[in-house]
């Protein structure tokens, strides 16, 4: 078997509103005890709607945000976000976000976008960070022109590949995306999605990807867990859960995907006019 | 006769950086009753050219166009006022964000009977009635005290609900959906696009939905006119769309979907592209 980059055990995470003078405290369980193990290059989906705990678990897993209980492992490592993080499991794990137009500074140049983690995680000298940022350009299928670019220059598409190269810049082993592809047009999505895959095999890099496209999911993932109000309701292979789902929720996620085979069209055509 | 038809339409933007030509001479037409679907990638004037029917656009945009013809009545020629008793009334139009286009700062009921007040010559209390109605119609439980609830107090789904149901105060003769379900997610996409398709179906309405989701237009339309870069590329009904794209950039589209995929790699619309160019000698 080989080894397990990510693993966590019954993590929880509480949100707790501000009380007031008239008002008690509210305690929101967002994510419900979620265990799940991933392998070295592979990928695991994760899929919910809006509000079930999703992008919660994927803040714990990038130490973003301490769990309330339970335990997360990386690289075998027990880590204690609450206690503080070594730079060192800093550059293991790195976040995609899902805007590209929110996530990257108008006033930073593309360049310096891409050197900042150096400079904060490592102590390369100046000219080795630039080589390096040139090289993930390259990389991530941009040129070396779009160094001294700013973001507004760029469409969306390309910002999601500087996103995903300012990522990879400290050679990560997990990389989270937290629906990387969902604010790209379809053409876009496809070269992203593919651009995701070629990293993944030369890096062996190890994905987890959340999204609501369950079509996205089905293409990319290797496993699939399935969350509904903090809990993983659905988790397995791909094909399992795609082909024998056991859940209700999992179940009208599915009969809720759009299907575009041409039987269908026909068939609601045909109702259509049945109706009418 | 069509409904809407729409002849060599071009619109122009004014920008610090010269003209920009947003959309190339681009035709279409509805009948009553049909289901149109416009889709394209953002930035091909699938969005700006239904603003330019609706007369939202800025002034920096110039229209030109043969004729925008709605109901035999050409609405480029004429006046503001005239124009504004058309639109709202027999053309309605919902937006991408429902957040968003909805005003915060009054209740959700006000907005629908502003609408009303507008258009029609009903009293408060049929506004009311008919305002109730109209929330019963788009599937909003609790009818009665929803309609005094703000934008905020309601979530994505529900609010989409709420713009369908202003749109449609007025009976409209055509709907425009400018991507209605795209910041929703796909259990609340499926019950929107089902309540539109109903409702299109029941008052016998015609639409237009602009999309770049092509489940989207697969659940929904009649025709679909494909629209890249300011031009229409394709149209034709919807079956033969799927069965049978013409135009390199359609199939391009089906192909990207990730259902669709047979190798470890989605071709991208680039391959398509280059496809075309080696047949056409680089003159497309």
């Amino acid at each position: 078997m080989s080894e397990i980059v990510l693993e966590t055990r019954n993590l929880v995470r509480d949100y707790t509103t501000a009380g007031g003078m008239f008002r008690q405290a509210k305690t929101v369980r967002a994510v419900k005890g979620i265990s799940l193990k991933v392998e070295k290059g592979k990928t695991l989906a994760i899929v919910g709607e809006s509000g079930c705990g999703k992008s919660t678990l994927a803040r714990m897993i990038t130490m973003i945000d301490p769990p309330t209980a339970g335990d997360l492992i990386i690289d075998g490592q027990k880590v204690d976000t609450a206690k503080g993080v070594s730079p060192e499991l800093r550059r293991k794990v790195q976040i995609v976000f899902q805007n590209p137009y929110g996530s990257l500074n108008p006033r930073q140049k593309i360049g310096d976008v891409l050197m900042e983690p150096l400079i904060i995680n490592s102590d390369l000298p100046a000219s080795e960070r630039r080589h390096r940022a040139m090289e993930m350009l390259k990389k991530v299928g941009l040129a070396p022109e779009h160094f001294n670019r700013y973001p507004h220059m760029f469409s969306g598409g390309q910002r999601q590949r500087i996103a995903i190269a300012r990522a990879l810049m400290l050679n990560p082993r997990l990389l989270v995306l937290d629906e990387p592809v969902s604010a790209l047009d379809l053409s876009v999505q496809a070269q992203v999605l593919n651009l995701l895959a070629d990293l993944q095999d030369e890096f062996g890099l190890t994905y987890v990807f959340i999204s609501h496209d369950l079509s996205v999911v089905r293409y990319i993932a290797d496993e699939v867990m399935v969350m509904y109000f903090g809990e993983a309701v659905e988790y397995g292979t791909r094909d399992d859960v795609f082909s024998n789902p056991q859940h209700e929720y999992t179940k009208t996620l599915f009969a809720a995907t759009p299907r575009t085979d041409v039987e269908s069209i026909r068939a609601r055509l045909a109702r259509k006019t049945a109706a009418a | 006769m069509a409904l809407l038809e729409i002849k060599n339409l071009c619109l122009t933007f004014d920008t610090v950086g010269g003209k920009l030509k947003a959309v190339d001479g681009i035709s279409l037409h509805v009948d009553r009753g049909e289901v149109l679907a416009i889709v394209g990638e953002s930035g091909s004037g699938k969005s700006v050219s239904m603003l330019a029917v609706m007369g939202l656009l800025p002034w920096t945009a110039t229209i030109t166009a043969d004729y925008i013809r709605f109901d035999g009545k050409d609405i480029l020629n004429l006046s503001p006022s005239d124009r504004r008793k058309i639109i709202g009334k027999d053309i309605g139009m919902i937006f991408q964000e429902p957040m968003a286009s909805l005003n915060p700062c009054f209740t959700v009921g006000f907005q629908i009977e502003e609408t009303l007040r507008q258009h029609t010559d009903l009293d408060r209390a049929a506004r009311r009635r008919r305002a109730v109605e109209l929330f019963r119609m788009v599937g909003i439980p609790n009818t009665e005290d929803r309609l005094s609830s703000y934008p905020h107090q309601m979530s994505g789904g529900q609010c989409q609900r709420v713009m369908i149901a202003m749109a449609l105060a007025c009976n409209p003769k055509l709907l425009i959906a400018d991507e209605p379900t795209t910041a929703l997610d796909v259990t609340i996409q499926k019950q929107i696009l089902e309540l539109l398709v109903n409702l299109q179906i029941e008052t016998g309405m015609a639409m237009i939905l602009i999309t770049h989701d092509m489940g989207v237009v697969a659940e929904t339309a009649d025709r679909v006119a494909v629209q890249y870069k300011g031009r229409r590329v394709e149209e034709s009904d919807v079956l033969s769309l799927f069965e049978s794209p013409k135009h390199p950039y359609t199939r391009a589209l089906l192909s990207a979907l990730p259902e669709n995929a047979t190798g470890d790699r989605l071709p991208s619309v680039s391959d398509y592209f280059l496809e075309e160019e080696a047949v056409t000698g680089g003159a497309a």
